[in-house]
């Protein structure tokens, strides 16, 4: 332990000495770790904003879209034809064991009203199973009932962006709106849920009872057909067999064999979000890679400068040597300066590392995340490169002859 | 008295290439405790090698060199660095002190290598430098020294460790003359308190302070006299 204090003294000693030299050695250290700080802050940033849409989504969720069916040669794209039907979801909810929750939805865009004010936006006919789905909840106010849906209540509940054009800061339940003309009463207010995955804000959206908006808004001949379902499966694990059973379900419903196409689709909504949030990781692992190479660079130069050091100070060696110091001694004397370079570096490295990606967080608008884990590896990993890059010019004193490194000029 | 330095038939040669140079070819002799010798001879006569080999800090190539009784052929080199550390104390022409270092720090450093505690160090080192009459510049820089005194520093740092022999390779040779005579009266003066001391030089005035001349020529000894009566240094300090 003494040993070890003795030659951080050495080492601080010597550094002290040429304070410029080991300013500009450690920079490339200094930007290394700078710049891997900084780009796992941006990585990480991203990958994090990715998953928090995942969820505001919700969790394990199928989606079943109406598909294209074919009429005289034609063929319609995906949900160009209402197939799905209030029956199909309720058929799912009892007959599909590994399906916790369906909500079935119809949408639309409506002009709406109150007093003055005007506003379009989404609006969605669901049921109360829509919230549970979607993990969304209410600011104030009550969910759509299951009566609500039964008897086609002119209820609805708002999202913030609609709440905030349409009312300001007035309390929106109890009002009075008009969706396409017709009154509704605003029962509930959604809590905020910001951007999806795709950049839409969730938040405009108005909520209305499914048979509400099936007979009075959007009417159209096929009275009790649905656009989308969400279905909720009861655990991650057991997605893929809930897709399964949804699928052979409505096969047998819609009477689907080998002759007849699919007149919809199952998908699964996690396992395409997990992609994005996959290429993200690769993309900080990437910006990771890069940056670590100019810390390998960095590491060079440091072995650079010690070379030069250990020729400088042959002198020196020689008087230790003679005067007791043993191989590790000087081993560790120049160990120590490499790694007091690198650390000190790394140190200063983490403070701009950390600066900058606030600073890019905050000019850029772009997410960072600093995790403390990304700043002890990069510690680590400066002390590390010291060790590895300091390694041989510090061997190379140790195994100076004493004698030759006494009489050198 | 007990012999510090015992060297049998010693040789060294060194190999260049396909050269082969002996540096010393067969040398023998005694040191006894409490001796002041001087290693003289011409440049390239052996001199410089056999102070190496006494040192520790080369091992001879045939022969044997017992250093109070313990055989120092075909020891390691951490091993030889552990008997530099603790039985050898080494004067050099050059000073040879660390720059930007104090006086107390380099007379220190042997302390350090002996993983001594601070307080100790501390205490052992200005000790050794009041010996040496240093006493008030412990914490000058080497720099800050003048040459007479940089070399007692050395002398300080030599004797530091207690050693068994000190081992002074040409000391006076970058200083003045009366320089030389204040180094050589503190040489005396460690052997009158039984310091075993040898040291080499080629200059006849410095070997008249000592009380044996060993010479070299063509890497054996031609000569062992002893001096029964040598020059007394005086310093001009001293003299009335």
């Amino acid at each position: 332990m003494t040993t070890l204090w003795q030659s951080l003294l050495i080492a601080l000693r010597a550094l002290r000495v040429n304070k410029m030299r080991a300013l500009l050695t450690m920079l490339g250290i200094i930007i290394g770790i700078a710049a891997v700080i900084a780009m796992v802050a941006i990585g990480a940033g991203a990958s994090k904003m990715i998953s928090d849409q995942i969820s505001s989504i919700g969790s394990n969720l199928l989606l079943v879209l109406p598909g294209s069916t074919t009429s005289g040669g034609l063929r319609t794209g995906a949900g160009g034809t209402p197939t799905l039907t209030y029956d199909d979801a309720r058929a799912i909810q009892t007959e599909c064991p590994s399906v916790e929750n369906v909500a079935p939805t119809v949408r639309g865009s409506a002009q709406i009203v109150y007093g003055n004010q005007n506003w379009s936006t989404i609006v969605m006919g669901c049921t109360p199973e829509m919230l549970v789905v979607r993990d969304w909840p209410l600011t104030t106010g009550r969910n759509i009932s299951q009566s609500d849906v039964d008897g086609a209540t002119k209820n609805c509940i708002i999202g913030q962006t609609v709440a905030e054009n349409l009312f300001g800061d007035a309390d929106p339940i109890g009002k009075i709106i008009r969706i396409k003309k017709i009154p509704f009463t605003v029962i509930g207010l959604l809590d905020h849920k910001g951007q999806s995955p795709q950049g839409t804000d969730q938040d405009d959206v108005i909520f209305v009872p499914l048979r509400t908006a099936q007979r009075k808004l959007f009417g159209s001949q096929f009275p009790n057909t649905v656009g989308a379902m969400m279905i909720q499966a009861k655990s991650a694990d057991v997605l893929k067999k809930a897709e399964e059973e949804v699928a052979a379900l409505l096969d047998q419903r819609h009477r689907i064999g080998p002759s007849r196409e699919r007149d919809f689709t199952v998908r699964n909504l996690s396992e395409i979000l997990a992609v994005s949030e996959q290429s993200s990781k690769v993309m900080s692992i990437l910006l990771g890679a890069v940056a670590s190479i100019s810390l390998v660079v960095g590491g060079i130069g440091i072995m650079n400068i010690m070379l030069v050091s250990v020729t400088e100070r042959t002198r020196e060696i020689g008087i230790r040597m003679a005067i007791g110091a043993k191989q590790r001694d000087i081993l560790l004397q120049f160990l120590t300066e490499a790694v007091l370079l690198t650390t000190v570096g790394g140190i200063i490295g983490m403070g701009l590392g950390v600066v900058g990606a606030m600073a890019v967080s905050k000019i850029m608008q772009w997410p960072t995340l600093i995790s403390t884990e990304a700043i002890v590896i990069a510690f680590l990993f400066s002390a590390g490169v010291g060790v590895f890059f300091g390694f041989y010019p510090a061997r190379k004193a140790a195994n100076l002859n004493p004698i030759e490194a006494l009489r050198y000029e | 008295m007990g012999e510090v330095v015992k060297i049998t038939d010693v040789t060294k040669v060194y190999t260049m290439g396909d050269q082969r140079v002996e540096a010393l070819r067969g040398v023998s002799f005694t040191v006894r405790q409490g001796e002041f010798v001087a290693i003289m001879g011409a440049s390239g006569s052996g001199k410089s090698t056999c102070m190496n080999m006494l040192g520790c800090l080369d091992v001879p190539t045939s022969g044997e060199y017992l250093l109070e009784g313990v055989n120092v052929g075909g020891l390691s080199r951490n091993e030889l660095a552990e008997i530099r550390n603790n039985k050898i104390g080494f004067v050099f022409q050059g000073f040879n002190l660390l720059p930007r270092t104090t006086a107390r720090e380099n007379v220190e450093l042997p302390l350090v290598y002996a993983r001594m505690p601070a307080a100790a160090r501390r205490e052992r080192a200005l000790a050794a430098l009041e010996r040496v009459g240093l006493a008030g510049r412990a914490d000058h820089y080497s720099n800050q020294l003048s040459g007479g005194q940089q070399q007692r520093v050395a002398i300080a740092r030599a004797l530091v460790n207690e050693p068994a022999i000190i081992m002074a390779d040409e000391p006076t040779g970058n200083l003045d003359s009366r320089t030389t005579v204040e180094i050589m009266a503190i040489f005396q003066e460690l052997n009158r308190h039984g310091i075993t001391i040898l040291m080499v030089t080629h200059e006849p005035d410095v070997a008249a302070f000592t009380g044996r001349h060993l010479v070299f020529r063509d890497g054996t000894i031609i000569a062992d006299t002893p001096n029964p009566s040598p020059a007394v240094a005086v310093t001009h300090e001293e003299a009335p």
